[in-house]
């Protein structure tokens, strides 16, 4: 436990992101505890996506400062790539390496970023695949998987770098209805094992089953945050009231 | 001037099938040339193409300069400035010996070439899904590694039939050459019309040339076979890949259907 972070795993102090004219982030102040989850949830443009990749620097942060295992990462000073190798992070358009296997797109990382010997790391990729049920598809290329399976497998990639922290980004946006179902079910897995996540989701049952903790975001600011049950049933903010109708209108409560 | 009725065949059968050791000569001084300015150039290409992507600006200004420039005037101009202007030497590697003159061709054709390869390279590079990069990066690793690990093996399958393209070109391109006094394909032909004055002699020049371009046509769509097949391997058995990949022709019919 380090006075950084005030003991948080993830602290993030007044951040603030701007793309040219568009302030995309307004001084979020976030806190998320070691093995919890973190659902954030908002409309497309929230800034849930910049939130996310602000924490492993796939953006740089204009202001605040954000604390990830008692490091401050923000200060300039941090080892990007050290960073990254504990921060796992999964995109909705999954990002697989086409022109390699499965086995591969599991391996590459933990060898060559973290030096693993081959044989740990094909060890562990084949356990992972195992975990995931993919492990006849080890030596298959990702285009021949279907979007939840290469969904699995992005996962399973991240986990291959033994991360301590996991950002998932609309992980389920891009897949079909039926497929979502089994990329859902390998996150509540990763959840019950006790993994710190932050997830942006527009899946709200979701959200209600797995969050410790669940946080609106509105044009770049946290509008309301608390437990699923208050935020998703009975939120206190007119913004949050009139986001969650229109998401049931859509049919995903 | 000669009629079609007074065409010396001759000439054309003996520079054609009696080759001599001379032409056997510049046969070899025109392949290698070809062949080590290609490979210098996609080098060139390939650091000005990352210079153009960096985070310097200095970088990108240099890289921008270098195209501007070898883009925009005649490779015979940068040939003739480098061999007037740097007295080039020999390299002498045992039993294989580079005269001046081919090292200064290969200078200024790497140069010349560099230029072009470095928008092809670029137009790979930039065809790759930006995701790509992202992913090799947020699993740790280094740019220098998500680059050679993520994004080139990719953007090859959109680089190698340009760089094909470019080298059929290139092998024309040496018999610029012969204008420094290096003797090779061209000066060879250039040679035997100065002391006979048969035009034959170029006909006999431009068979080999021909020869050498087709060769090429062959090896290109071997390349790129392979290429369409490691894409879909699993698509095809063992004994069809090794068909595929060690018999051109066959390539050649398969690309064809």
């Amino acid at each position: 436990m380090s006075a950084n972070g005030n003991g948080h795993f993830v602290s993030l102090k007044g951040v603030s992101k701007r793309f040219d004219n568009l302030e995309v982030l307004h001084g979020i102040d976030l806190d998320v505890d070691e093995h919890s989850v973190v659902c954030l949830i908002g409309a497309s443009g929230s800034g849930k996506s910049t939130l996310l990749r602000c924490i492993n620097l796939l953006e740089q942060v204009d202001a605040g400062t954000i604390v990830v295992d008692g490091q401050t990462i923000t200060d300039g000073k941090v080892d990007v790539n050290r960073l990254r190798q504990k921060i796992g992070i999964v995109f909705q358009a999954y990002n697989l390496f086409p022109h390699m296997t499965v086995l591969q797109n599991l391996t590459l990382a933990p060898r060559k970023a973290r030096g693993a010997s081959r044989a740990d790391a094909l060890d562990r990729a084949r356990a992972l695949l195992h975990r995931i049920g993919l492990e006849e598809k080890a030596d298959e290329f990702p285009d021949r998987l279907s979007g939840g399976q290469q969904q699995r497998v992005a996962i399973a990639r991240a986990l291959a770098m033994e991360p301590k922290l996991m950002l998932l980004d609309e992980i389920t946006s891009a897949l079909d209805p039926q497929l979502i179902g089994e990329v859902l079910e390998l996150v509540r897995e990763l959840a019950e094992s006790g993994m710190t996540m932050i997830v942006a989701t527009h899946e709200m049952s979701f959200a209600r089953e797995v969050a410790n903790k669940v946080c609106f975001l509105d044009a770049g600011v946290i509008g309301e945050e608390g437990t699923p049950k208050e935020i998703l049933s009975a939120p206190r903010e007119e913004r949050t009231r009139e986001f969650l109708a229109r998401v049931l209108e859509g049919g995903r409560l | 001037m000669h009629g079609l009725v007074a065409f010396d065949w001759h000439v054309i059968w003996l520079r054609v099938f009696h080759p001599n050791g001379v032409f056997a000569r510049a046969l070899w001084v025109t392949i290698y040339v070809s062949i080590i300015s290609q490979v210098a150039g996609v080098a060139l290409g390939l650091i000005a193409a990352l210079m153009r992507m960096s985070q310097f600006p200095p970088f990108r200004w240099l890289s921008a300069i270098y195209v501007w420039i070898f883009r925009g005037t005649p490779v015979l101009v940068q040939l003739f400035f480098i061999y007037t202007a740097f007295n080039l030497p020999i390299i002498n590697l045992g039993i294989w010996t580079i005269p001046s003159e081919a090292l200064t061709a290969i200078v200024a054709l790497s140069i010349n070439e560099g230029a072009y390869m470095r928008e092809i390279i670029r137009a790979g590079i930039d065809s790759i899904d930006k995701g790509q990069m992202e992913a090799a990066k947020s699993l740790g690793m280094s740019y220098g590694q998500a680059m050679r690990r993520i994004i080139l093996p990719q953007a090859a399958r959109v680089i190698i039939p340009p760089l094909g393209n470019e080298f059929n070109n290139m092998m024309k391109t040496t018999s610029l050459a012969y204008t420094i006094g290096l003797y090779e394909l061209f000066a060879d032909a250039e040679q035997g019309y100065s002391q006979t004055f048969l035009s034959e002699y170029f006909i006999a020049v431009a068979f080999w040339y021909l020869v050498l371009t087709t060769a090429w046509t062959f090896v290109q769509a071997w390349i790129e076979r392979r290429l369409a097949a490691s894409e879909r391997a699993d698509d095809l058995t063992f004994r069809e890949q090794l068909i595929a990949a060690w018999n051109p022709v066959n390539a050649w019919a398969r690309g064809a259907r």
